[in-house]
Parts: C-alpha cells; sequence; structure tokens
C-alpha cells in the first residue's frame, strides 16, 4: 500500500497528488509515468510524474478527473493508502544540449513539463516554457514553471492571462519574433500535442510529444497502448511514451483512445446507483 | 480405505471419463469445465496402469515425474502417499493436471495408448492435488537449515515459482519480484478461470508464503531495480520474465478500436476481471461477433472467453487444418462442443473499420497446405482469388509472444540471441552475468508452464550448488 501525503484540487477538475513510493523515486526520470490502482477493483492507469523527492521518497503527479478510477483518486483523501502504484515506466525524456528548447505543457502536462523543462536548463539549454489554459483560473504551479525555465508564456484561450491562444500560437509568435527554435516538447492531452505536431511542422522543428493512450500493463505485455508512427506500430508504454510528433498516426491515437466511452458512463452510472437510491 | 478395487489381469482400454459441465451450461458462465473425479473414479482410472518396469510415461515428463508411483498410491487409495510422491518433483501439481499438454507427452508414451487410451495421468495428477487442497490440507513440506544465502526471482510466472519453492526448500531466503499487482505471471493473467480457478494459484502462493518466501508485488525489475541493484542485495538473482511481448500480423487495420492482443484479451479478462465489469472498473468490448486469430492454447482459451462474455458468434481463424493446431486436444475438444465456429485453412489479409476507426469486419483468404516446413508442418499457401470478408465488432490476434526486452534493454552486459531472448545455459540457467540465471519463455521464446517449471527446477539445482561452494 501507497500512503498519501498530499491531495489538492489545484484547479476546477485538476488534482495534485503525492504519494509515498520510496523505490520508484530512486530512478525516476523526466516523463516517466507510474501506473496506479486506487484498489482492488480499480483500472491500471498511468499518470506522468510532475515531481519526485528522493529525500522523503515521494512522488508527485497531476491528473484530471475523467472516469471512474480517476474519479476513486479523487475520492481519496491525505492520509489514505492505495492499492498499486508501480514505476518508473517509460523511456526517459532525452534531455541533452540541443541549443534553445521550447516545453510546452497544457492539462497535466503543466505540471509534468516542470522536470524536462528543468532537466533541459541543467544541461546547458536556453528553455522557453508555454503553459496553456482555456481560462486564467485553469492554470496552476505557474511559479514552478517560471523557476525552471529562462522564459515562461502564459497561454489562455480567452486572453484572461497571459497572451490569448494556446501553444501552437505561441510557438508562432515565438517564431514571429524571431526565436531560433532547435527542439519542442510537448506534454498534454492527445488534441495539444497534434495542435502543436502541426505548429512546428512547416519549419521542420524537431518536436518531441508525450502521448498517453489507454494501457493496461504498462510493461509492454499487452499491447493495448499500440500506435502508429511513422507507419510502424510502436507500444507506448516501452518504445515511448515520447514521439515524433510529425509521423504520429493521430486518427489511430484517437479512436484507441475512444474505444471504451460508452463503457466509461456506464461505470459511472453504476457507481452512483446506490448513492441515488 | 479397505475395499480396493482389483487391479484386472487384462488390460482396460477405456479411460474413466472426466465429468464435465455441460456445453450449453457452461459456454456462459465462467466456472470451470472439467469437474474432476470423485475418489471411486480416481482410483478405478489408477488401477488401469499397468505399472511398467521401463517406466515410458516418466521419460515424457520435462520434470521427470514419478508417474507410476503416485499413480499406484492412488489405486491403493493411498493419497497422503500419492501427493507427497507427486510433489517430490511437481511443485504446481494443481496446476500442471489442469495445463500440461499431457497427450504430448506422458500420456503420448502410455503402453495403453498403444491398443486403447492412455491412462489419464493429467485427470489423476488433478484429484489428487485438489484432493490435498480441500480434503487432505495442504502441509508445509520440511526445509533444510536456514543457510544464510539470500536468492532473488524475478517474476512470479510458473518458471519463477518453482525456483522459489525450490530455493525456500534448500534453506535459502527467497524475494520473488513481479511487475503486476498480483501473484502467479501468465497463470493470472493468462488462464482463464473455466480452465484454471485462481483459488488454485492462490493456494499454491500461499503454500510459498507459509514456506518463508517474500513476495513483492509492483516490483518492475529493469526501470525499478537494476539487476546490478539485485546482485547488491542477493546471492543469486534468477529471471523468469517470461515472453510477454505480443506478436502482430502486419496487416492494414491492425490498430483500429476493437483489436486486441490475445494478452490484451485475456489480461483484461483474467487478471483486471473485465468479465465482472462493471463491479470491477476495467472494461472490454464484448463483441457480437469475435475472430480470433490463431491454433494455440492461447486462442482457444481467448475464443472461449468471448463466448462467456455473451458474444453470438465466435470464429477461431487458422491458417492450416485442425491437425497441426498447437492447443491441447482438450482445450481444442471443449471449443468445438460450446459452439465456437472454426475457420480451418484461412488466413486474415486486412481488418476493416468504419469513420470512426472501429472494426467492422475481416478480410481472409483460402489457403492450402504445401509441403512439410522445416519443423514438419505443412506449409500453408494461399489460393489467390479466394478473399472473402467476414463481419465482426472484435478482433483476437492470438499470434504468440517474443521477448519483452524492458529488463534486457537496460541490461547490455546480459547476453540475448538475435530474436530478444536471453541466452542460458540449458542444463545450468546460468547467463552472461555471473550469479544471475533465466529460464522459461524469455529464454525458450513461448512455450509452455510445464516446461517453464522444468527450467525452474534445474536452475534451482545449479543455484544450490553455486550457494553450497560460495
Amino acid at each position: 500500500m501507497y500512503k498519501i501525503v498530499e491531495k489538492d484540487q489545484i484547479a476546477p477538475n485538476t488534482h495534485l497528488v503525492t504519494v509515498e513510493a520510496p523505490l520508484v523515486v530512486h530512478r525516476a526520470r523526466p516523463g516517466q509515468f507510474v501506473i496506479v490502482m486506487v484498489d482492488e477493483r480499480s483500472e491500471r492507469i498511468p499518470y506522468t510524474l510532475s515531481g519526485w523527492n528522493k529525500e522523503d521518497g515521494t512522488i508527485t503527479f497531476v491528473f484530471n478527473e475523467v472516469g471512474r478510477s480517476t474519479r476513486k483518486l479523487v475520492d481519496c483523501r491525505e492520509g489514505d493508502s492505495i492499492y498499486s502504484v508501480v514505476g518508473p515506466l517509460g523511456v526517459p525524456l532525452e534531455t541533452g544540449k540541443v541549443g534553445t528548447v521550447v516545453c510546452a505543457g497544457g492539462c497535466y502536462g503543466i505540471g509534468a513539463i516542470v522536470p524536462a523543462a528543468r532537466a533541459f536548463r541543467e544541461a546547458g539549454n536556453r528553455v522557453i516554457s508555454i503553459i496553456e489554459a482555456r481560462t486564467a483560473y485553469l492554470l496552476y504551479m505557474e511559479k514552478e514553471n517560471e523557476d525552471a525555465c529562462d522564459e515562461l508564456i502564459v497561454a489562455t484561450g480567452d486572453g484572461s492571462r497571459g497572451m490569448k491562444g494556446f501553444a501552437p500560437e505561441a510557438i508562432r509568435m515565438l517564431l514571429e519574433r524571431g526565436e531560433q527554435i532547435d527542439e519542442v516538447v510537448a506534454m498534454g492531452c492527445t488534441f495539444m500535442a497534434k495542435t502543436v505536431s502541426d505548429a512546428t511542422r512547416d519549419k521542420q522543428i524537431k518536436t518531441i510529444v508525450s502521448l498517453s493512450p489507454i494501457m493496461v500493463d504498462g510493461t509492454g505485455m499487452c499491447g493495448c497502448c499500440r500506435l502508429d508512427v511513422g507507419g510502424e506500430t510502436k507500444f507506448a508504454c516501452v518504445d515511448g511514451p515520447f514521439f515524433d510528433g510529425h509521423k504520429v498516426d493521430w486518427g489511430v491515437l484517437s479512436a484507441r483512445g475512444a474505444a471504451y466511452f460508452k463503457q466509461e458512463r456506464d461505470s459511472i452510472e453504476y457507481s452512483y446507483a446506490g448513492v441515488r437510491r | 480405505m479397505s475395499e480396493q478395487p482389483k487391479r484386472p489381469r487384462k488390460p482396460v482400454l477405456k479411460m474413466v471419463p472426466m465429468p464435465e459441465q455441460p456445453p450449453e451450461v457452461r459456454r456462459r458462465n465462467y466456472r470451470e469445465v472439467p469437474l474432476g473425479y470423485s475418489p471411486e473414479q480416481a482410483m478405478e482410472e489408477a488401477s488401469r496402469c499397468l505399472q511398467c518396469k521401463n517406466r515410458p510415461c516418466v521419460s515424457g515428463c520435462p520434470v521427470g515425474i514419478n508417474i507410476p508411483g503416485f499413480i499406484k498410491a492412488i489405486a491403493d487409495g493411498d493419497f497422503r502417499k500419492a501427493i507427497t510422491v507427486l510433489k517430490h518433483d511437481n511443485t504446481l501439481p494443481a496446476v500442471c493436471g489442469r495445463v500440461c499438454p499431457q497427450s504430448e507427452q506422458c500420456q503420448a508414451r502410455c503402453v495403453l495408448g498403444k491398443k486403447g487410451d492412455p491412462v489419464a495421468i493429467g485427470n489423476l495428477e488433478r484429484f489428487i492435488a485438489d484432493w490435498e487442497r480441500r480434503e487432505g490440507g495442504m502441509e508445509v513440506p520440511e526445509l533444510a537449515p536456514p543457510t544464510g544465502k539470500k536468492v532473488a526471482v524475478v517474476g512470479s510466472g510458473p518458471a519463477g515459482l518453482t525456483v522459489a519453492a525450490d530455493c525456500v526448500r534448500n534453506g535459502h531466503a527467497v524475494t520473488v519480484f513481479e511487475a503486476l499487482h498480483q501473484l502467479g505471471g501468465v497463470l493470472r493473467y493468462g488462464i482463464p478461470e473455466f480452465r484454471m480457478p485462481k483459488e488454485i494459484l492462490d493456494a499454491e502462493v500461499g503454500m510459498l508464503e507459509k514456506m518463508g518466501v517474500e513476495f513483492r508485488t509492483d516490483a518492475v525489475i529493469g526501470p525499478m531495480l537494476s539487476v546490478k541493484d539485485l546482485l547488491g542485495q542477493f546471492d543469486a538473482v534468477y529471471l523468469g520474465l517470461g515472453a510477454g511481448l505480443p506478436y502482430f500480423m502486419g496487416i492494414p487495420g491492425e490498430n483500429l478500436a476493437g483489436v486486441y492482443s490475445a494478452n490484451e484479451y485475456l489480461t483484461r479478462s483474467n487478471l483486471m476481471k473485465a468479465y465482472l465489469f462493471p463491479q470491477y472498473d476495467t472494461p472490454i468490448i464484448r463483441g457480437r461477433r469475435v475472430a480470433v486469430i490463431g491454433g494455440g492454447n492461447v486462442a482457444m482459451d481467448s475464443a472461449r472467453t468471448a463466448l462467456r462474455l455473451g458474444a453470438e458468434d465466435v470464429y477461431v481463424v487458422y491458417r492450416r487444418s485442425r491437425k497441426e493446431m498447437p492447443a491441447r486436444d482438450e482445450e481444442i475438444e471443449h471449443a468445438y462442443q460450446e459452439g465456437i465456429d472454426f475457420h480451418l485453412l484461412r488466413e486474415p489479409t486486412r481488418i476493416l473499420g468504419d469513420d470512426h476507426g472501429n472494426v467492422v469486419g475481416m478480410e481472409v483468404i483460402k489457403m492450402r497446405l504445401g509441403e512439410p516446413d522445416s519443423s514438419g508442418r505443412h506449409r500453408p499457401i494461399p489460393i489467390p482469388g479466394t478473399e472473402y470478408a467476414i463481419e465482426l465488432d472484435v478482433v483476437v490476434s492470438a499470434l504468440g509472444n517474443g521477448a519483452n526486452s524492458l529488463l534486457t534493454k537496460l541490461t547490455p552486459e546480459l547476453e540475448t540471441n538475435r530474436r530478444g531472448n536471453i541466452i542460458a545455459d540449458p542444463e545450468t540457467a546460468a547467463t552472461s552475468i555471473k550469479r544471475v540465471y533465466a529460464g522459461g519463455d524469455i529464454v525458450r521464446g513461448a512455450a509452455t508452464v510445464i516446461l517453464a517449471m522444468g527450467d525452474g527446477r534445474r536452475a534451482a539445482r545449479a543455484i544450490h550448488e553455486y550457494l553450497t561452494n560460495s
């Protein structure tokens, strides 16, 4: 069992959880994920790490509530223990020296991009981070992001904070002002990963996206998370989660991600049935 | 028991049939299909054994069980003795009685099989193991005095459990590391409840715990702790990682939603209990029409799982004929009885999807058998122009598994062959790293539970020898 030492709703429907998992901390690197089960009946859900602390043996991740298993985690309190945490999984993000790197984070990625930006900076890169949200009150961890990069650009869809627009608009703005970008890393929902990749395609800027398809074991055994990248089948859990955004077949990713919409709804309804009666 | 059936002078050629759930009932439930012999049936079947002097059955067993010995004890009604004899060579008899390919191994060599039915060795093994669990009370075997040596076992499948059992019996302290949240490896995620109830696995694991084996779940070796880390804490390390990396055919449409590897399909159902959704949170697509590609045990398990998930039509699509199917006879027979529709001599050419990326069908081509290939099986050859489409909601690809490189990629000093399997000495299980041993599917490629156990047994012997002499 793994004890929750901190849990906070840091923005509407966005939760930060810190869990004791000393063995995961040991080798954790930027971009890696853990698979979590809240109880014996939960799904195995991957969450990308947004931080880890070697001293107290804890890991931190940020997530949105989207279905029954994420709801179970939302319902946990500080001090509760969860059933299973395994990791660190996935190939860590390569954070060598390339020059100027743009680290874009949306949704869970606003948290998850922090260690990536920090590692790129420590490797001697100039790091420009972009965090995006629909509106100002959905942003979080602005300070942490600011500390991890050389320049932080905040973008909101309605312009309520920072520039108006999302990560792709921010990247276009950077290019227009003459920024020489050597690499872009995007962590966020599939839609964000796709739009960022589209924004850098013409200029052929190396664009690495973190993808999170549905997984079961997370160790390469089941193949649930397979993707089409450049005409080849890849497993996001062991070949990824980072892929060349210009080569990803987004249709396959979206269709496989939508495979259980109906069951997800049924499951939520089932969990409410007892409450309603 | 005083009334013993008389041993007949003339060989009895007919096997005592195994009582089973009727096909029309069992095809919609998850309970075990064979019900097991009664003590009377077991003694009657055991008394058919001729007790041959040269014991051909034993030479057909990868772990060399004293088969005539335990069968004689059953015939004599001495079940306690039978289980003792059996367990001397096999740590997981309740599992092996259910999943071993007896018809190719021990039973294939039974002298009675030349004129009639071979002795039902598998049924008897299962009977005596079940008797012990249900009535006899499982006794903790005697352990050697503690040696102070520590052994790490990576993977809790059949190979790992065997190594753990043998090492702990020899007095070594054993810790088993399992990447998943539950123990058993393929016995947990792969083999369905209706073929081997999980309570059996739980009992076997519980026994090992009583013997002092320490189990650690959520422990993914490679990413979390390296082999080097383990070598720092343990005197010997055994790698029984399994062969978890599913093959796909490489045909168009394989990444559509609704196409599963058998590993995923069975893991969702068995490990995650998706058949109990929504009581359990993991969903599975309950297709009305399901096709399973392949002809092995895993294909049979997948097809029969699809039925139990409520499918109306389940097809097994296999490119050779019935005779070449690698599955156990019993599984194929059971699948037929339950109404699985076999499309033999057919090979999928592409999987068809709708505008939303969901499976709607599959195109297959008819095959004919050519000359035998190097494996002795007839090579299937497509017959041009014979393609046709079948309507489907779910496709399960059961084409076998390759080596999972999660650990080996992070352990470059560990030598592997070009397929990614760890290279280990067939006798001692020794790898290219001193004090590291390996066996089971990660060495052999996908094989059987009993072969993995045989590997584990040999490895445990070598580990014991090394630890004793060091």
